[in-house]
């Protein structure tokens, strides 16, 4: 599996502000390798995040998207102690979830 | 530093994630309820991904948002902010016009998040930035020309 995001949540009144950084290679399938091999195409397709089990944010995603992704977005109606889940899957079948408290450390 | 402290947050972290995997697993069907746009995503133009998603037609908007940088200094990682004040907005969609392939994603805002995203993308070389907004059925578009120094794709 892939190593875990890190994400962060902070409230502001009412709105969790999240970010997301996902360890993902990203290839977009055009780049070559020291040895002109065409490095094959891996990248991350769908994003979910739920806030307490209800979904609140997707995303459909290209190769397009840098490295190593970063995401922000904001949810409303989240209070403290509220627990924000992420998953992502890629091209390749791959999955990771990972979940952190709204406001917490 | 506690070790064993350490085991235990390790452990509960294992746990968490599964639970939630399985969740995320039986509630999938909620968020970005269309499967992944194939023949959006493979097509060359914007245009002919606006098409595929039914996005065309969109009309012009001032009520959209796209901070990115002029300059560009690097292609493979440029920051992107997008905020829509169009009311009722349920989608953000983004291309880079001259990439390869263009279409870049979709985000999906109707489920409860605000209108806003912030994404990191790759660049190929100097290109508009196009947004279409998706609001109460309708579409609306932007755009940003962003110069790009050093390209984000190929090695």
């Amino acid at each position: 599996m892939a190593d875990p995001m890190k994400i962060r949540a902070s409230l502001q009144g009412d709105v969790a502000d999240v970010r997301v950084l996902m360890a993902h290679p990203m290839e977009t399938g055009q780049r070559k390798d020291a040895s002109g091999n065409v490095v094959p195409q891996h990248f991350i397709q769908t994003i979910t995040a739920q806030l307490n089990g209800k979904p609140v944010f997707g995303a459909d995603i290209s190769q397009a998207i840098s490295r190593n992704p970063v995401f922000a977005f904001k949810v409303k109606g989240a209070k403290a102690g509220d627990k924000l889940s992420i998953t992502w899957i890629d091209n390749k079948g791959d999955k990771r979830t990972d979940e952190v408290v709204v406001g917490g450390g | 530093m506690d070790r064993s402290r350490r085991i235990v947050l390790k452990g509960a972290g294992a746990t968490g994630a599964l639970a939630a995997a399985l969740a995320a697993g039986l509630l999938r069907p909620g968020v970005a309820a269309a499967a992944w746009n194939k023949a959006a995503f493979d097509a060359k133009t914007t245009a002919d991904a606006m098409k595929a998603l039914g996005y065309a037609g969109a009309v012009e908007s001032k009520d959209i948002q796209i901070r990115a940088p002029e300059i560009a200094e690097n292609g493979a990682v440029v920051p992107i902010d997008i905020t829509s004040n169009i009311p009722g907005t349920t989608s953000i969609s983004v291309f880079i016009e001259k990439n390869p392939f263009p279409y870049t994603g979709t985000f999906d805002v109707s489920q409860g998040a605000l209108p806003f995203v912030h994404l990191r993308a790759k660049i190929g070389e100097s290109s508009p930035v196009r947004v279409v907004v998706t609001a109460g059925g309708k579409h609306f578009t932007a755009a940003k020309e962003v110069k790009v120094t050093i390209g984000g794709c190929g090695g």
